[in-house]
Parts: C-alpha cells; sequence; structure tokens
C-alpha cells in the first residue's frame, strides 16, 4: 500500500479530474473553490504570523500593539534569549540530539533491516515478529520505566538520555527491511561472485541504491527528533531540547508572552526551512510512510 | 519481492516450526566459507539498544506497577496494591481523579476524530480537484504538522491568551465580548480542539488525497457517462476505494488523540481546576503528573500507564474490527 501511495502523489493530474475535465464547471464554482482554499489556508498561516510577529514585539508592546504585524519591530526578545546560557543549551542539544540521533537510526536500522531482508539465519522470523510487536505498543507504557532505567543508570538529564529510547524504535528496521526486499537480488549476487563478504556487499552494493528510502527515513527521524516534547520533559533538567525548554520559558516568563513567541520561533524556524527547501519530499515521505506525528 | 516469489516452493514445503526457526527463505544460495554468526552482528547494535530500551522497560513497568517505588527510593512489593485502587469505586482520591481523566480523554477522542477526518476527507476532496496551483495548498496546509507539539501549545495558548490574545481580541472588538478561552469550560475544551485540528488536518488530508490520487480514472469516466453527478461519484466511487486508507487513517487517529497531552499541559495545564484533578486533563497527563510531578508516585503511574495502554490496544482492536468487516 506505501507504494500505491507514494506513487499516487507523484501524478500531476488527479484522476477525478481527468474524468470531469471535459464538463467545465462554471466560474463560479470555481471562485467559490478558491475562496474555500484560501480561507482554509488562512487559517493555518494567521498563527504562524501572530506568533513570529509577537515575537518582535518588546516587553509591554505585545499588549499595547495588538496590530497582526509589530508597529516598532525589534529583535529585543532575540537578543534577550541568545544571552541566556540554558536557551544556547537546549538549542545545541536540540542540534546534536536530532543530528546524532537520525545518523545513529540510519546506520543500526539500514544494517539490522538488512540482514533481516537478505540473510536466513535460526529464529529470524521470531526476531523480527518480536520487533514489529513493539511498534504496536502504545508508547505511555513505557514512559515509567524508560525514566527508571535511564535514573538507574546514573543518565539523568544527559545527553545520551535524550537519544538512547528514540534509537531502540523499530519503524526504520521495518521501513528499511521493506526497501530491502524490493530490490533486485542479481547486483548483490555479483559482488558475492566477485568474492565481497556480506559486509561488504551491504555498504557497497546495497546501501547506494537505498539512497531515496535513507533520506526519507533520515527526514521522518530528524523531524521525530527534533519535535520530540514528552520524553525530554521528563528526563531533562538543566539539559534539555528546545521544545522541553520551551516548557520551562513559559513557566518562567508567563508575563512575557513576548520573549515565548521568540523561543517558539526559534524552535520552529529550522524545521519551517528544511520544509520550504524540501516541502514536495517532505510530503511523499509522510504520505508514503503513514508515520503520525 | 521477486525473489520471494521465486524461493517460495521450497519454502512451501517446509513446516511452520522451520520457517519461525530459519526464516522466508529469502536467501537463495547458502554462502560459502561464511560465519554463522554474521547475520547476528548485522543486527546486533540495533537490537542491543531495542533491548534495553523498549524489551526489557516492557517488563520493568509491570514490575515497577506491582511496588512501591517513587523517583526518589525503591520501595518494597505490593502486589496489585495500584490497580486495585485505581479500580475501586470506594477509593476516594485514586479512583475518581484516574478515570475523570479517562472520561475526558475518551470525550476528546469522541468529539476530535471525526473532525480530524472530516475536514481532512473535505480539504483532500478539494484539493483532488484540477485547480491551479492545488500543490502550494496542499503544501500550506501541511506546515503545522512539521512542527513539535510545544510549539503548537505555545501558539494556541497565546492565540487564546486572556489578556492580549488575538483570538480574544478578535472577539472582543468585533463582538463586543470573548469568552475567557483557557480558563473556563467549554471553552478551554475548543482551545484544545482548534489546537489539535490546526495541527494534524494537514495530515490525514495527505494521506487522503494520496489515496484519492490513486483510484482509478476509468471509474470516473464511467460514472460520468452514466450521469452521476460529482456528490454520487464521491460517495460511489472514491469513498468505497478509499476504505483500507480510511481505516488506517482512523486508526492512527484515534490513537493519537488518545494520547492528547501536550496541548493542554502547555495551554490549560489541564485546567480549570476541579476536585477531580482539572476539567481538561487527559489521562496521559494525569499519568505524568503522578509519576513525574508533585510526589512523583512512579509505581502508581506505572499501573496507571499499563491500564492505559490495555484501554487502548483494546479499542484499536474495536476500531479495527467495526471498520474492516463493514460490508465487506
Amino acid at each position: 500500500m506505501a507504494t500505491t501511495l507514494g506513487r499516487g502523489l507523484e501524478k500531476d493530474r488527479p484522476a477525478e479530474l481527468q474524468a470531469v475535465g471535459t464538463r467545465r464547471r462554471g466560474g463560479v464554482g470555481r471562485a467559490l473553490m478558491y475562496v474555500l482554499l484560501i480561507a482554509v489556508a488562512a487559517f493555518f498561516v494567521l498563527p504562524l504570523v501572530v506568533v513570529i510577529s509577537a515575537s518582535f514585539k518588546y516587553a509591554a508592546e505585545i499588549f499595547t500593539d495588538p496590530g497582526i504585524l509589530p508597529a516598532d519591530p525589534g529583535f529585543e526578545n532575540y537578543t534577550a534569549l541568545f544571552a541566556r546560557a540554558e536557551f544556547l543549551t537546549w538549542f545545541r542539544n536540540s542540534a546534536i540530539v536530532s543530528t546524532v540521533g537520525t545518523l545513529v537510526t540510519l546506520a543500526i536500522t539500514s544494517l539490522s533491516a538488512y540482514a533481516f531482508a537478505r540473510i536466513d539465519f535460526p529464529f529470524k522470523n521470531l526476531l523480527f515478529g518480536l520487533l514489529i510487536t513493539t511498534l504496536v505498543l502504545p508508547g505511555v507504557m513505557f514512559l515509567v520505566p524508560q525514566f527508571k532505567l535511564i535514573a538507574d543508570l546514573g543518565l539523568y538529564d544527559t545527553l545520551p538520555a535524550l537519544i538512547l529510547p528514540g534509537l531502540a524504535g523499530v519503524f526504520g528496521v521495518f521501513f528499511m527491511r521493506q526497501f530491502f526486499l524490493g530490490l533486485p537480488l542479481e547486483l548483490e549476487e555479483a559482488a558475492y561472485v566477485d568474492g565481497a563478504s556480506r559486509l561488504r556487499t551491504f555498504m557497497a552494493v546495497a546501501l547506494p541504491l537505498a539512497g531515496p528510502a535513507l533520506a526519507t527515513l533520515a527526514v521522518i527521524t530528524f523531524l521525530a527528533f527534533w519535535n520530540d516534547y514528552l520524553w525530554p520533559v521528563i528526563i531533562c533538567n538543566d539539559n534539555c531540547t528546545l521544545p522541553a525548554g520551551l516548557r520551562l520559558l513559559q513557566r518562567q516568563y508567563t508575563g512575557d508572552p513576548g520573549l515565548v513567541m521568540a523561543g517558539a520561533t526559534v524552535a520552529a524556524v529550522p524545521v519551517l526551512l528544511l520544509y520550504l527547501l524540501l516541502q514536495r519530499y517532505i510530503v511523499q515521505s509522510v504520505a508514503s510512510s503513514g508515520i503520525k506525528g | 519481492m521477486s525473489s520471494m516469489a521465486a524461493a517460495s516452493p521450497s519454502r512451501n514445503k517446509r513446516g511452520l516450526l522451520s520457517r519461525i526457526v530459519w526464516g522466508s527463505g529469502n536467501d537463495r544460495r547458502r554462502r560459502i566459507g561464511e560465519s554463522p554468526i554474521t547475520p547476528y552482528l548485522f543486527i546486533l547494535p540495533h537490537f542491543a539498544i531495542f533491548s534495553a530500551f523498549i524489551l526489557f522497560p516492557f517488563f520493568l513497568g509491570v514490575w515497577i506497577s506491582l511496588h512501591d517505588s517513587t523517583a526518589l527510593r525503591d520501595g518494597p512489593f505490593v502486589g496489585l496494591r495500584w490497580y486495585q485502587q485505581l479500580f475501586d469505586p470506594s477509593n476516594r482520591t485514586q479512583f475518581p481523579r484516574f478515570w475523570n481523566s479517562v472520561w475526558n480523554t475518551i470525550i476528546f477522542v469522541i468529539i476530535s476524530t471525526p473532525l480530524l477526518i472530516g475536514f481532512g476527507l473535505a480539504l483532500a476532496a478539494l484539493l483532488n480537484q484540477r485547480l491551479r496551483g492545488r500543490n502550494i495548498f496542499r503544501a500550506i496546509y501541511f506546515v503545522p504538522w512539521t512542527l513539535s507539539v510545544s510549539v503548537i501549545g505555545l501558539t494556541w495558548w497565546w492565540m487564546f491568551n486572556g489578556n492580549a490574545g488575538f483570538v480574544t481580541m478578535f472577539m472582543s472588538d468585533t463582538f463586543g465580548w470573548s469568552p475567557n478561552w483557557l480558563a473556563t469550560n467549554p471553552w478551554a475544551w475548543i482551545s484544545i480542539l482548534v489546537a489539535t485540528l490546526w495541527w494534524t488536518i494537514g495530515f490525514n488530508t495527505i494521506i487522503l488525497l494520496a489515496g484519492m490520487q490513486a483510484i482509478a480514472v476509468d471509474l470516473y469516466e464511467a460514472a460520468s457517462i452514466d450521469g452521476a453527478n460529482k456528490w454520487q461519484q464521491f460517495r460511489s466511487i472514491t469513498l468505497p476505494s478509499l476504505r483500507p486508507i480510511l481505516l488506517l487513517v482512523i486508526t492512527l487517529q484515534v490513537i493519537a488523540s488518545f494520547q492528547l497531552v501536550g496541548q493542554p499541559q502547555l495551554m490549560t495545564g489541564g485546567g480549570p481546576p476541579s476536585e477531580l484533578g482539572g476539567e481538561t486533563a487527559p489521562v496521559l497527563l494525569h499519568v505524568f503528573n503522578t509519576g513525574f510531578g508533585g510526589r512523583r508516585e512512579l509505581s502508581l503511574a506505572a499501573a496507571m500507564a499499563l491500564i492505559v495502554a490495555a484501554i487502548m490496544i483494546v479499542v484499536s482492536i474495536i476500531n479495527f474490527r467495526l471498520f474492516s468487516s463493514e460490508r465487506s
């Protein structure tokens, strides 16, 4: 089903249209549809504009200047934020956790997935079944024991605590295995005939072909690490990521929403930029994998 | 895929047990001179982390729920004490608070799911028309999904803020009155609902749109020749063809709505306050506050989490049965 979905999106002309295209709709109906589309777009864009605009209103301005666009925009909130050591820590941690988490996830899940897709070994189906079973278990049941485990390991409030549980996820293994199963065997067999080891076949033949799948997984994994909220809130105190830090910021500056909105903007901008660059691609990744945030 | 087909004749001859132990039979030739531990080395890095941080916690959670531990100390074995408290209607503290939060969650699931699916379907149908710039609209509708729930929560915390929030100001200017959105009900729930719609409608839209675009053109052509109008085509072609994808989207949506936590945590704090621990406190927030706030009662929180997980699994199964058996 995944491939059907992905292919569907690539098509420029939707099926329905080609069928009814012959029966031209009146200009009024068309105009109405555009009004609707634009109204919905406004609903999605307006809050972002309001938040970004609020971040440029300093201190009391946010209460005295009700305009959607700031009357006297300034960077005071941002300079105040970045002057705080803890905010820099959150930002740095978010960058490290997302980058390291994504790279390690790609490495370990593609390795594992390759074995599950290409090699027969005792207990293979049992082990893979075990992995897949945990996919359907709700995350809520792991919060307490994962916290306990991390605390007992002495990792509370550290970077490994923010990364490790995310690496344990099995979606990547499942996703990459599906991809490897779809690759033709011939190339890998040729490498085997030439005397390449399994690892070498994987590195030199299978992995280079897996570029698109790896990129999809990278986007999804990066977003998941960058946006993760509940786990960092549970496991961090000083050493937080941005989403968890935003909660602390909100509690500390309830009366200064402009500053809080600047924090939210900083957390949103890297993702928005990524989306701006890779929009078509991200939409297709999500549609083909069906991953829910 | 082709390799699996090629290997299948030999696979069919093998027994179930042998297949469980030996795998699917995808590897056509056994490799000469290869160490039997090679595949295990491939899966080791991930499987080690998986064992430590998912498999082991699965059992550790049960273990903790049978003890009396807090985040600060390991306590003695207490058997089913927490479960008894949570299921005992005469218990004046744990029972009403826990089930109030479960009830809050169920109400939210029941109200939010049809809206999220309905709007998703409507927008997908709209974007499936021949319109210039529809890819741009699709991209815009999806933007909020890419953001963290903390950004979502703070965005709508400010939008509905009682002092100078955009919605509050707009209402006051237009109608001369605005509800105190985040502090009184039903407005607090409506705020949380709006934030959730804003965040995830785009996801449902994109999945459903992809499903619609995969429907064969001929079906619409035939219907069109037979004189079916757009609505009739939608009802008798689009909806039935979308069944499997609708099932997927509904299942994902129910699970996601069940795990509501960030929006109330950042927007209302679970309030307005009530004797039962907050009128907008969903069960995940209650678990969080029990285990990681105040007295940090890890064991009690672990027991709650397992009950919630059980409820979620049962709901998913019912949901699956309900929607997949219908009209088949």
